[in-house]
Parts: structure tokens; C-alpha cells; sequence
């Protein structure tokens, strides 16, 4: 019996998939820089998008911590937790995202820290853009989504 | 001298009148740009003529293919004796699945096999090690136990088909499990050939599958190429590979510097360790390269190549042997510069880039197909992936004759100047105390992070073209067939590997992972107990294990 499922999709290239929800934060007043952590869950080495990320935000007066790549998403809520970060930032190429994103989600929640916002990017075929927006994934960003407009994004939806 | 004193004088005379047209022409339509640059920014003249090629002396440099320096190709023959391997790499799913690819490969008139592995695979973990949730089969073929491997090789004529083997940290026992296969199958070791990738350097540089490291890592690959020394003489045990280094985000110059100067390393821990003898072992060393977009400057980075190694090799090691000299080396096109958006368009860019990687004098090629972007090829997209190349190869008359750009004044002064900036990036390196300690510096990891932010901000400024990206984008849907790789997948293979692990001879079992810890400890080489240890059905993870207990881990010092 093979495993491999073939169909036919639209890849629509939406550079950045939110839901509207209508839940937009109202942004703190404080001074404080955003605490963003660019993860890489699971074992793709494809690095070179979160490298880039991360030195932009650390450019674009983000503070950063940027974990390496073949973090667990264990490790990666509980650095995030003990990190106190504003945001999580999954960047996965491998196609495991369907299992690591939502993982990464329900352990933040099981650890009490929900209040971090979690997006995600890299090679995320369209599909499965509803499963990991229920799950929790607030922002999903794709290939032509540019890093000023990340850091947008952030700016805009991340209170701190 | 390339050019005798008369005719650049004559030039010389030319060219001041053709610069004040030049002059005259821009003053009236400027340039469109100011500043004209590969896609690694390497600056490039308006034109290039006899002065730039003041320095070049022809028999030195250039000559006849089959001849030092090689800069036009190893063989004398070139591609009419023998055409380059059409080789594509593939793996998916299961290894049923991807035995599957390849019989349909081969049907079409692939010449030579190439196997993707999935993430676990690469990283030395089963399928159900707990770091490998998720992954399994969806970057590449999960491989746990020996009985996955024959289930791949499964109707594979090993003495007929080589096949390479994308794999790095675990390549000892991947081999192991080949060689495995070829025994059961009775064809013996001298008779199969293929090439394990087996370069660890590269990984800590830029692709970061690693598991020990990079010390008791570059042990690991100077045994496994002692053991093909010795008994698996039509193996290559190593491919030394720029394409990761180029896909991490490098320049051309980096790839080329960097690879070459791993290479050095290589040879240097096998004749200090093992004791061998230069010759014994150069000729079985391969290399592997990017073919990128810009056409020039990747036909020229792959001339300098062979003339660097040829160099090295001759000089620096002194060996005797031709073939010692000979830079063999794949090529695969660039993953990095295809687009997500407009995926058609990928397979314009592919054929680009092939047909630079023939006129570089590949020996070896994977054309991408243009759904890479999004997932492993489709049936249909490595098929297109496929004809491009036998198009370059049957249809344009390319391969007619050898080395055809060799004399233009461009491309032997691009080629020199990409020559002497690796030997500069070779020499830092060198004093550095060579790439060990390079990497434990950061040196090549952030040169090729600052390259690849470099670029990204090109791309974003507008500075760089990608059309479909930052020109001529448009919000249209493409629609492709996208091939996904079942959740299922992973149940099923551990399911599999547990019926393995409960026929096995657990004895037979113990004592062979037992023999092979003692082999590391002791610093032996340990093929002969790999093997022993895939025979006896240990998995890819218990063996790796037995490395991470007696070298230690490495973790990605996360550098940006």
C-alpha cells in the first residue's frame, strides 16, 4: 500500500493568512521592546529565513532570542516560558508544521503562558492554513511576505 | 602570455576609442543601472577583452582538457565518450514509495540513482524517537532498519545502477546497510559503486544536520574512506558539497572558497590519521555544486574549481597520480533560486541553470522540478525536471564539443578572478588553523549569514531581480499539483520497524553494538561493525546512539 496522497490545490501565495476575528489588542503605552523568540521546531535545517528574520528584528529594535535549529516544541515552550517572550516565531520547511505549530500552541497553554502569540512561516501549502489557525497559530507568513512586513505585524497585533 | 605584445597594443588603441563612445553614448541614454553585479554581487565590467587576460599564460592555465590544470575538463573526450549521470534526486515516504520513483526514473532514462532521506533519517533518529515526531517521510525516505534498505533497493541491479546517498552524520551506517544489501544480494563489495554525501563540514557550516562533534564527525568520514580504500574500491566515500553552503544563503566565491578548503581538510585528517598514502585515496574523492542563476559566474566558479584542486592536489600533497588531481564533481540546481510564486517559471530557471552546470564540465546532475518550492516533486514535474536535461544533452548540440566557452575574454577573467579570491578565502582559512577551526570560530557561518542578508535586502530594495517576486508579481493563483506525503506514514513505519525489533536475535544484537562502542572507544575503524550492526538488525538510531555516547552531541550554536 503507498502513503503518499497526490491532490491538486490552489497555491495562492497570501504572503500573511490571520484570522479576522475582530480581536485586535488594544497596544500597551509602554516603552519596552517586544520580546520576540524565533524558533525552528523539529529537525529541518533549512535556517536561512530565521537567521535573516532574526537579524532584522534585532535591527528593527526587536529583542531577540533565536533558539538553533532541532528544538523539540518542549523545549521550545519552556524557553519560551522561562525567556518571558511576547512572541513565538516557527519557521519550519519540512512540511512537519501540521504536528509542531499546534504542538508548540497547547503546550504554551498547558504551561498557563497563552498570552504569548505564536506565528508561524515557511513552506505552508494553503490547506493547511485553517487547521493551524485553529489551532491557535495567529499569523501565518509565506513565501513573498517581506521582513518589514513581519515586523509590522508584530508591531500592530503584540501588546506588551 | 596569453596575447603577444602587438595585439594588445592594438587594443589597448581600440579600446580608448570604443571607451570614448562609451563615454558619449551614456551622457546622451545613461546606464540603467549604475553598478552591474552577479547575483553574489561580484562586480562585472561592461566589457572584457585581451588586457584582462594580460597575466594568463596559456599553457599554464588553460591547455587541453585531460591536461593540467584541468580548467577544461578531466577527460580528453569530454561528453562524446561518455555523457554526464542523469541523476535526480528522490526519496518519499516509505522506502516501497520511493523504490517506486525510482523504477519510474530509470524507465524514463535516468542513468544513475540518488536518494533523499527524511529528516530522522539524516539526523540518525528512528521514527519513533521523540525529536522525530512529525517528520517522518516528508522531506525524504524513512530508513530505520536493513529491512527498509533492501525494501528500497528492492529490484535495483547494485552492480549495474551507482546510487548516491544524501546522507551525512549517519553515513557510516547507511553505507553499511548498501553493503549489507550487495552481500545478501551477492554482488560483492568490489562491484558496487555510488557515493555517499558523508561531509560533515558543510553541515556545521550550513546545513545543519549534525549529531557529534565536528572533531570525532571528521573521524567518522576518515574511516569510512579508508574502508573504500580498501575494500570498496569504485565507492566515492565523500561528496564534498557547496550546494548547501550556497543554499544557506552564500556568495559563488564562498561556495567555491569554502568547499575546496573542506576538501583540504578531508585529505589532511586521512593521511594524519590513517596513514594513507594520497594516491590511495584522492582519486575516490567527489564534489558537489550549485548551479545558480547567474549563468557566467557559475560556469566560471566550476573551471576555477577543477584548476584550484588540480593545484592543491599536485602542490600542496604532492600527489603523482592524475586522477589524484581530477575534481569529479555533481551538480544540482539551485533550489534556493526557484519561487514559490509563478512556479512555472522554475522550470525556465532550471533549464538556465543545467545548462551552465554542462558548460562547467559537470560529470553529474539534479535538475529541480518546479514544484520544489512547495513539496517533493510530482511524477509529472521530475519527468519535465528530467527531459530538461536530456534536452540539453540530445537536442542543443552543447555537448558537441568541449569546454566551448574556454578563450572568451570574459569568462577565463571571470574564472581567474574567482580562482584568486578562494585562494584568499583558502589562505585565511588556513591560518586559521584550518576549517575545524574556522567553524568553532563562526568564520564561514556568518560570512554566509552576512551574504544572505545581504541579498535579502537586495531582493527587498529592488536592487536584485526575482521575476514573479519583486517584478512582474502578480496576485493571480497558480495552480500545481502538490504532492502530500500522508500523516499515516509515520504509524506505519513504526509499526514496522517494532515487527523488526521483535524477530531479532537479541543476543546477536547486543554483542554487535557492544563490538562496535568497544571500536569507537578504541579508535578503530568502524565499518566492519557497522555493518555487522545493520546485519543484525540494530536501527539507525541504536547505532548512532552508540556515537552520541562515545563522541558526545553537537546542538546548532544558533548563530545570525
Amino acid at each position: 500500500m503507498t502513503s503518499i496522497v497526490k491532490s491538486t490545490v490552489n497555491i495562492r501565495i497570501p504572503r500573511c493568512t490571520e484570522r479576522g476575528d475582530g480581536e485586535r489588542k488594544v497596544l500597551g503605552m509602554t516603552d519596552r521592546k517586544i520580546r520576540i523568540m524565533v524558533a525552528k521546531p523539529g529537525l529541518d535545517g533549512h535556517d536561512r529565513g530565521a537567521r535573516i528574520l532574526s537579524r532584522f528584528f534585532r535591527d528593527s529594535g526587536f529583542e531577540v532570542i533565536y533558539t538553533g535549529c532541532h528544538q523539540t516544541p518542549e523545549q521550545i515552550a519552556a524557553s519560551a516560558v522561562q525567556e518571558d517572550v511576547d512572541v513565538v516565531g516557527l519557521s519550519c520547511l519540512s512540511g512537519a508544521h501540521r504536528y509542531l505549530f499546534p504542538r508548540v500552541v497547547e503546550l504554551l497553554k498547558e504551561r498557563g503562558a497563552d498570552d504569548i502569540t505564536v506565528i508561524g512561516g515557511g513552506v505552508i501549502p494553503d490547506q493547511d492554513f485553517p487547521m493551524l489557525l485553529d489551532a491557535g497559530i495567529k499569523a501565518i507568513f509565506t513565501p513573498g511576505a517581506t521582513l518589514e512586513s513581519i515586523a509590522e505585524w508584530i508591531r500592530e497585533n503584540v501588546n506588551v | 602570455m596569453y596575447f603577444d605584445k602587438e595585439t594588445l597594443e592594438i587594443s589597448s588603441e581600440l579600446r580608448k576609442k570604443w571607451e570614448d563612445e562609451v563615454k558619449k553614448a551614456v551622457a546622451r541614454h545613461p546606464d540603467r543601472k549604475e553598478r552591474w553585479s552577479t547575483v553574489s554581487d561580484l562586480e562585472i565590467k561592461r566589457i572584457y577583452g585581451p588586457e584582462d587576460l594580460r597575466n594568463t599564460d596559456f599553457q599554464r592555465d588553460i591547455g587541453y582538457p585531460g591536461q593540467f590544470p584541468y580548467l577544461r575538463g578531466n577527460q580528453a573526450t569530454g561528453y562524446r565518450g561518455r555523457c554526464w549521470t542523469f541523476r535526480m534526486f528522490a526519496g518519499m515516504g516509505s522506502a516501497q514509495d520511493t523504490n517506486a520513483r525510482w523504477h519510474m526514473l530509470l524507465k524514463q532514462g535516468q542513468t544513475g540513482l540518488s536518494t533523499a532521506f527524511d529528516f530522522p533519517t539524516l539526523m540518525g533518529y528512528d521514527t519513533g524517537d521523540p525529536h522525530a515526531r512529525g517528520e517522518c517521510g516528508k522531506c525524504g525516505v524513512a530508513i530505520d532498519t536493513l529491512e527498509d534498505f533492501l525494501q528500497l533497493v528492492n529490484g535495483i541491479p547494485l552492480d549495474r545502477i551507482t546510487t548516491s546517498m544524501t546522507i551525512n552524520p549517519p553515513a557510516s551506517v547507511l553505507w553499511a546497510m548498501y553493503c549489507a544489501a550487495a552481500e545478501l544480494k551477492g554482488v560483492p563489495l568490489t562491484r558496487i559503486g555510488g557515493t555517499i554525501q558523508n561531509d560533515m563540514l558543510k553541515e556545521f557550516i550550513a546545513q545543519k544536520t549534525f549529531m557529534c562533534p565536528p572533531e570525532p564527525s571528521v573521524k567518522l568520514i576518515s574511516d569510512t574512506i579508508e574502508f573504500g580504500t580498501k575494500y570498496v574500491p569504485r565507492w566515492n566515500t565523500i561528496s564534498i558539497s557547496g550546494y548547501h553552503i550556497r543554499e544557506a544563503g552564500s556568495t559563488a566565491l564562498q561556495e567555491l572558497a569554502f568547499t575546496l578548503r573542506d576538501g583540504i581538510e578531508y585529505v589532511e585528517d586521512v593521511i594524519r590519521r590513517k596513514g594513507l598514502d594520497v594516491d590511495s585515496f584522492a582519486p575516490r574523492l567527489s564534489f558537489f555544486f550549485n548551479s545558480h542563476i547567474d549563468f557566467f559566474e557559475e560556469i566560471c566558479k566550476m573551471r576555477a574549481a577543477r584548476r584550484i584542486w588540480a593545484k592543491v592536489m599536485r602542490d600542496r600533497f604532492k600527489a603523482k597520480d592524475p586522477r589524484s588531481w581530477w575534481m569529479r564533481f555533481h551538480t544540482q540546481t539551485a533550489g534556493c533560486s526557484l519561487t514559490a510564486q509563478q512556479p512555472y517559471n522554475n522550470v525556465v530557471r532550471t533549464a538556465m541553470e543545467a545548462l551552465a552546470a554542462v558548460l562547467g564540465g559537470t560529470q553529474s546532475l539534479h535538475t529541480n522540478s518546479l514544484d520544489e518550492v512547495w513539496c517533493l516533486p510530482t511524477d509529472h514535474a521530475v519527468e519535465i525536471a528530467l527531459r530538461t536535461q536530456q534536452i540539453i544533452a540530445e537536442e542543443t548540440g552543447v555537448a558537441n564539443t568541449i569546454d566551448p566557452l574556454a578563450g572568451s575574454y570574459f569568462v577565463e577573467a571571470l574564472t581567474n578572478e574567482m580562482e584568486e579570491k578562494a585562494w584568499e578565502y583558502i589562505r585565511k582559512i588556513d591560518d586559521m588553523g584550518g576549517m575545524v577551526a574556522a567553524i568553532e570560530k563562526g568564520f564561514p557561518q556568518m560570512e554566509i549569514a552576512d551574504a544572505a542578508y545581504h541579498f535579502q535586502h537586495q531582493i527587498e530594495s529592488g536592487e536584485k531581480t526575482m521575476v514573479g517576486v519583486n517584478r512582474y508579481a502578480t496576485d493571480e493563483a497558480a495552480e500545481i499539483p502538490y504532492l502530500e506525503i500522508d500523516d499515516r506514514i509515520e504509524k506505519e513505519q513504526m509499526e514496522r520497524v517494532e515487527a523488526v525489533r521483535r524477530k531479532r536475535d537479541g543476543k546477536a544484537l547486543k554483542k554487535s553494538l557492544d563490538d562496535l562502542r568497544n571500536a569507537c572507544r578504541k579508535g578503530d575503524n568502524v565499518m566492519p561493525f557497522c555493518i555487522e550492526a545493520v546485519k543484525s538488525l540494530a536501527t539507525l538510531q541504536e547505532i548512532c546512539d552508540v556515537y552520541r555516547e562515545v563522541y558526545g552531541e553537537y546542538t546548532d550554536p544558533a548563530m545570525y
